[in-house]
């Protein structure tokens, strides 16, 4: 194969290499030099220091895990039951599929001002629940000194926008399983929870590694829809490195919070690489 | 096996784009859109920046201009980058600044600003205040910048909450401990915290601490920053606190809650709270700032216009500079983003009755018996945003967090220092004039 196809593959993987080295490498490559740069150009720890011995790190890095944690199961559970009514050949499956996509068209920070609207204090939901009589009086949503219904918000805004994204993907996987496993399984009888069980979900690790890890990555760096919905009540990590880059306009500090994320983000996807094996690593 | 191909393409490809989506984490490029056509006249600014008011910038205050200008409005970390940039590579577009007092102070301490004395007196006739231009000299015999327009804060309520005002408080001239018993009055009538303060992301909330809180309550900002009064200071904001609406950790323009009934009683920008006022001038009351044991401390905001040295289009520059001085062109200013002219002339004898609530309540703060003024911070630059963020961090600690005011303070005062080690700045009023770099206390 390969000797027959020649430099063929190569020459075609260039121009795509070129431009990840150019526009993705090198940054990154600056970033982390930045981040271990003192504001004087000097290699030092000063930088890290810095960001660690901020006031708002701690907040920052806990708040964005536990976002991870909470967000990521939550929009895989929905995910997976989207992609499975779709995959269900109902009728108006074209429609439920644009339904679910809707939020993939739209900015995160125009979602953050969709919710804002929904959660602020006059906003869609108090006015609601006012109206039904569930309530007598607003409550808020967005207050930094009820931190876990600030996250709840957050969690809501952050899995309705980029749960899509993931059925996409398992969408995707789901359709290329071929129907003769599904027959076959039909055939021994098997019930529909043994079929996810036994045949669809092994067949769709290897979307769901993808999804997983695509996710994960970009969870790590929610941003917009904390700063809509949260202001400066929930600090995030994006949200620092943004501080630090624009407001106090230090870019090496800003650089420690990029480098810090890229870190996080590598590490849970070499996690999801170890956990989730596909069938060719099995074999390996 | 057809199928596992197929799916095993997945995975590389979702690596990749993983991977590709881990770097763009480490990107974080700035782009505040300049790049004008060539022939433009350029002009960056650190004002009117919130893209309504720099929509109207564009269409209506320099809609008469004979030339095009490419107005860009930058946050100030980039705002300062660009200018600097610019002088490093000895060229570029940017032909006219618009910033602040403060932020002029910087760009003249390293030599980046043309002198203007000859256009400060073509300009003699229009009567631009004469402080003003002193201050547009920084301290030099060349006149650095020209005053362009000048804002300060005050509060606004809606016309309900004045039922509540304490027993005998007069709403012109309120302290800040009857602010907080208005607040309890309210919170116990309606069960709401209804007081409100631009703390979010956007908002100026840094403001109310140099400018109005510790100049009341302690007759200084840097030099009195962990002083016993300063203490006193925080610990009346914590107490206050509890009748503040909760939400205001998310509010950047008080004009949005106060009209949406979220918050009664307000304090912030005048260009923030117009709308609100201009809406419905019945609903909403504007009054002056309340005084502390120190006075009546509010933060004039003063802006002015430079040129570069680097300008590409100097004399296009000065016409601009002319232009944006002419009496219409400030009458304008006012009406259409609510800053306020710098030259004596008649203000157009019209205005409507939002702007004349505002203009009215700016002006009964300014004669007030006890007025403190309290600069921006001058001569910091691009450590600007260092100084408000030791004020933004107190509060979250203090107040949000609950720490002891004391201590916090303590510990904050090495960040404070250091932003006047890093840029020499002296301390401004009212702190007692410094020789050599402020030395926060």
């Amino acid at each position: 194969m390969t000797a027959r196809l020649g430099w063929a593959p190569y020459a075609l993987l260039l121009p795509s290499l070129l431009y990840l080295v150019l526009f993705f490498a090198t940054p990154m490559v600056q970033a982390f030099a930045l981040a271990f740069q003192g504001p004087d150009g000097s290699f030092s720890l000063v930088s890290i220091q810095r960001m660690v011995g901020d006031a708002s790190f701690r907040n920052a890095l806990l708040t964005t895990l536990v976002l991870v944690v909470l967000v990521i199961p939550i929009q895989f559970a929905l995910a997976m039951s989207m992609a499975l009514i779709i995959n269900a050949n109902l009728r108006g499956q074209g429609l439920w599929l644009y339904i679910y996509a809707l939020p993939l068209g739209i900015s995160e920070l125009a979602a953050g001002i969709v919710w804002v609207s929904i959660f602020t204090q006059s906003g869609w939901l108090n006015s609601i629940l006012m109206g039904i009589g569930i309530i007598d009086r607003p409550i808020t949503w967005q207050s930094a000194e009820t931190p876990w219904l600030l996250i709840g918000c957050v969690l809501i805004g952050e899995a309705w926008r980029a749960t899509s994204i993931i059925m996409i993907v398992l969408v995707a996987g789901l359709q290329s399983i071929p129907r003769e496993f599904l027959e076959a399984a039909d055939v021994y009888g098997a019930t529909t929870w043994q079929k996810v069980r036994r045949v669809i979900l092994p067949m769709l690790r290897p979307s769901l590694q993808v999804a997983l890890i695509l996710r994960t990555i970009l969870a790590f760096q929610v941003f917009a829809t904390v700063i809509a919905l949260a202001g400066t009540g929930l600090d995030v990590l994006a949200g620092e490195a943004q501080r630090w880059a624009t407001d106090i306009d230090n870019d090496n500090v800003a650089a420690a919070y990029a480098g810090l994320i890229l870190l996080l983000s590598l590490a849970s996807a070499v996690l999801f690489l170890v956990l989730l094996p596909t069938r060719e690593e099995h074999q390996a | 096996m057809r199928t596992r191909d197929r799916l095993s393409y997945w995975r590389p490809l979702g690596v990749i784009a993983a991977l590709a989506l881990v770097v763009s984490a480490c990107g974080g490029g700035e782009d505040t859109g300049s790049g004008a056509a060539s022939g433009d006249l350029v002009m960056i600014s650190s004002q009117l920046v919130p893209t309504e008011e720099a929509e109207t910038m564009r269409s209506e205050i320099l809609a008469n201009f004979e030339g095009t200008v490419e107005f860009v409005g930058a946050e100030p970390g980039p705002f300062n980058d660009q200018i600097r940039a610019q002088e490093e590579a000895g060229e570029g577009e940017i032909s006219v600044i618009g910033g602040l007092d403060g932020e002029f102070s910087a760009f003249a301490a390293d030599g980046l600003l043309t002198d203007l004395t000859d256009v400060a007196e073509e300009l003699a006739d229009l009567g631009i205040n004469e402080d003003f231009l002193e201050l547009g000299k920084l301290g030099t015999d060349q006149q650095l910048y020209i005053p362009w327009m000048q804002a300060t804060y005050i509060m606004v309520a809606r016309s309900e909450a004045l039922d509540y005002l304490p027993d005998g408080a007069d709403v012109n001239d309120l302290t800040w401990d009857q602010l907080t018993e208005w607040g309890a009055n309210i919170e116990a009538e309606t069960g709401e915290r209804k007081l409100g303060f631009p703390a979010g992301e956007d908002g100026l909330w840094h403001r109310w601490f140099q400018g109005y809180g510790y100049p009341a309550f302690t007759g200084g900002v840097n030099t009195t920053f962990a002083s016993d009064a300063a203490v006193d200071m925080w610990n009346w904001l914590t107490e206050t606190w509890q009748y503040v609406n909760p939400q205001s950790t998310t509010y950047g323009f008080m004009q949005e809650p106060l009209q949406s009934g979220e918050v009664w009683v307000a304090w912030d920008h005048v260009v923030r709270l117009v709308d609100a006022l201009e809406s419905d001038p019945e609903a909403f009351v504007a009054f002056p700032a309340p005084s502390g044991p120190e006075g009546k401390a509010f933060m004039p905001v003063l802006a002015g216009l430079g040129i570069p040295t680097s300008a590409p289009d100097p004399d296009g520059a000065k016409d601009l500079i002319r232009y944006l001085l002419q009496p219409e062109t400030q009458a304008t200013t006012l009406t259409s983003v609510s800053f306020f002219p710098v030259i004596d002339a008649d203000l157009p004898g019209d205005l409507s009755p939002g702007l004349q609530a505002e203009v009215d309540a700016v002006n009964a703060m300014l004669e007030a018996d006890d007025a403190l003024p309290a600069l921006l911070p001058v001569g910091l630059g691009e450590e600007g945003a260092a100084h408000s963020q030791v004020f933004r961090d107190a509060f979250q600690q203090i107040v949000i967090d609950g720490q002891d005011p004391a201590s916090v303070l303590e510990a904050l005062l090495p960040n404070l220092q250091a932003v006047f080690d890093t840029t020499g700045a002296p301390c401004w009023a009212p702190d007692p004039p410094s020789d050599g770099p402020c030395q926060a206390q």
